[in-house]
């Protein structure tokens, strides 16, 4: 049987990647230029027995995108950056009150309403700190069309496994740009659902860590009663000022991921070992520096790309090991120097940085990049 | 086929998004090369600089963007001078001649002919200029056959308007041959 086949948008792939991660709830509120997620998932949500809701705005969709969740389903949002810094509170009661869910965010611009057609790279930070407080977060950086759909399947995946939100961020020439793509078979990808509770709702704590560092989570609604609060909790999950138990909560929430970096931190090397000049990109920029690596190379330039999948956690091992290998990197970006900063942080002075920087509304072109390499001493 | 860079250029509410997207299709889906279509506009709903470029190529296309454009269609004078300054040496740029009038300096191709009045006039509606001027590029480019071309176009629109689009299609393709014969 031939697969089917697509002439699709980053977004709307991505709807469709939600549905085959088994999404059924979808709360957001339209902002350019992600609202073709929204388009896509109205459209089909009800055909799979889901359902779709737009709220009043970006804090009451992500309010009831955690409802949804901890109603035991799969729960995609999608956002623009100014929607983004709304949902801010909610994703913080979403890592402390650990329910999985999917952020969908179109990098478009800022701070505040920026340029809403342009592109952009600069909400990086603000899904790492956005909220505050300690908490860990993950990542993904789409390049591509197919990435898009494959990485919203592996976001839930992420989601479900450490219960918490999980943030896919491509920027705008990705979300919107067309590609051919394949939507995937019942079974080509991995789809993990969530761990249903060993244990009776009279015996259920949300935050049993006995059964170890990412408890069960009941469906809300389905027989089992838990408390839920944004304040720091008790295994039963009602609140505790009791010091033996913040710390090693807190510290719990970071652990999950963190022991686990090496399973999460997804990552490419193009043309990397002989490489004296190493590209670090992301998502579309990722593609205008595989452009100026294969120019670079038949000039005899001896470039590659490493081209960072996950962003959060960052791939800190990976940038160490390299920056003991090449003598410079070189960070071309849509935001004035995000990626830079982690880059250089995982050097350690040990390797030249030098960054491109683009936020005037156009990509950074092959062209720049490859001029750059000549600053590589 | 290496990389071919095309870019459709007018004002918003044309349908050179639409163009670019069934070109992209016609050269990804129906002739089974590879293609990426992307895009350029302001916040307008209508009016305003907008443009939708296609790349085409044989092998996977890593930047999505026009580096060196082979193929510019220019609707509207304001699009023709901001989008054409990376006119590829020997390439071409098809433009309307009733909104065009101030060509740009360089050494390329210049195929022009009423595009939009061909759409209102002969083939009955102007919302169809899009279509005359896909048609127009596939017959100056030649990057998909005139039959893929023209099966993309069909497949993406009402039942109830196949027989104006082929129409206007046709036109754009045979008016092009004649401008380029000319030229």
């Amino acid at each position: 049987m031939s697969k089917k086949v697509a002439f699709l948008q980053g977004n709307e792939a991505a709807a469709h990647g939600a549905l085959y991660a088994g999404c059924k709830f979808f709360a957001g509120y339209p902002i350019t230029p992600s609202t073709e997620v929204a388009e896509v998932m109205s459209a089909e949500l009800p055909k799979v027995g889901g359902k779709f809701i737009q709220m009043e705005d970006e804090i009451g969709a992500m309010a009831a995108l955690l409802g949804g969740a901890l109603a035991g389903k799969k729960a995609l949002t999608s956002t623009s950056g100014p929607g983004l810094s709304l949902k801010q509170e909610l994703i913080g009661y979403g890592c402390i009150a650990e329910i999985p869910c999917v952020v969908f965010n179109v990098m478009r611009g800022g701070p505040s309403t920026g340029m809403p057609t342009g592109p952009s790279q600069s909400d990086v930070m603000c899904a790492r700190w956005g909220t505050h407080g300690d908490h860990a977060a993950i990542a993904l950086m789409p390049a591509s069309v197919q990435e898009c759909y494959d990485m919203v399947v592996r976001a839930f995946n992420l989601a479900e496994t450490y219960r918490m939100p999980v943030f896919v961020m491509p920027d705008e020439i990705v979300a919107h740009m067309r590609e051919r793509i394949e939507f995937r078979e019942p079974g080509e990808l991995e789809v993990i659902d969530r761990a249903a509770p060993s244990v009776p709702p009279s015996e259920y704590k949300p935050y049993d860590t006995t059964f170890g560092d990412v408890p069960p989570l009941a469906a809300f609604g389905s027989g089992y009663k838990f408390h839920v609060t944004g304040l720091n909790k008790l295994p039963d999950g009602f609140p505790t000022t009791k010091a033996e138990y913040v710390q090693a909560e807190e510290e719990r929430q970071l652990r999950k991921v963190y022991a686990k970096v090496d399973d999460i931190v997804e990552f490419e090397e193009f043309q990397l070992d002989d490489a004296e000049i190493c590209v670090v990109a992301y998502g579309s920029t990722s593609r205008s520096a595989r452009y100026a690596v294969n120019e670079a190379r038949a000039q005899g330039i001896k470039a590659g790309m490493f081209r960072i999948k996950t962003f959060w956690p960052f791939p800190d091992k990976q940038i160490k090991a390299l920056a003991d290998k090449v003598k410079g990197f070189i960070v071309p970006e849509m935001n004035l120097g995000m990626c830079s900063i982690e880059v250089e942080r995982c050097a350690q002075g040990k390797a030249q940085i030098l960054g491109i920087n683009r936020v005037d509304g156009e990509p950074v072109n092959p062209e720049q990049i490859l001029e750059k390499m000549k600053e590589v001493k | 086929m290496s990389r071919y860079e095309l870019r459709f250029s007018g004002a918003g509410g044309q349908g050179l998004i639409t163009a670019g997207i069934i070109l992209a299709e016609a050269a990804s889906i129906h002739e089974g090369k590879q293609s990426v279509q992307s895009q350029s506009y302001g916040p307008e709903a209508r009016g305003g600089a907008s443009k939708s470029e296609v790349i085409i190529a044989d092998a996977p296309i890593d930047y999505p963007k026009v580096t060196k454009c082979d193929a510019l269609l220019a609707l509207t004078q304001e699009a023709c001078t901001k989008y054409s300054d990376d006119l590829k040496e020997g390439g071409i740029l098809l433009y309307d001649t009733d909104l065009v009038t101030k060509l740009p300096e360089g050494n390329y191709k210049r195929v022009g002919f009423n595009i939009i009045n061909t759409a209102k006039n002969e083939v009955g509606r102007e919302i169809v200029a899009n279509i005359v001027a896909l048609g127009a590029m596939i017959a100056l480019t030649g990057v998909v056959s005139r039959e893929n071309g023209e099966k993309a176009v069909l497949s993406r629109v009402p039942e109830a308007f196949l027989e104006l689009n082929k129409k206007a299609y046709a036109a754009g393709f045979e008016k092009a041959q004649a401008a380029a014969a000319a030229a």
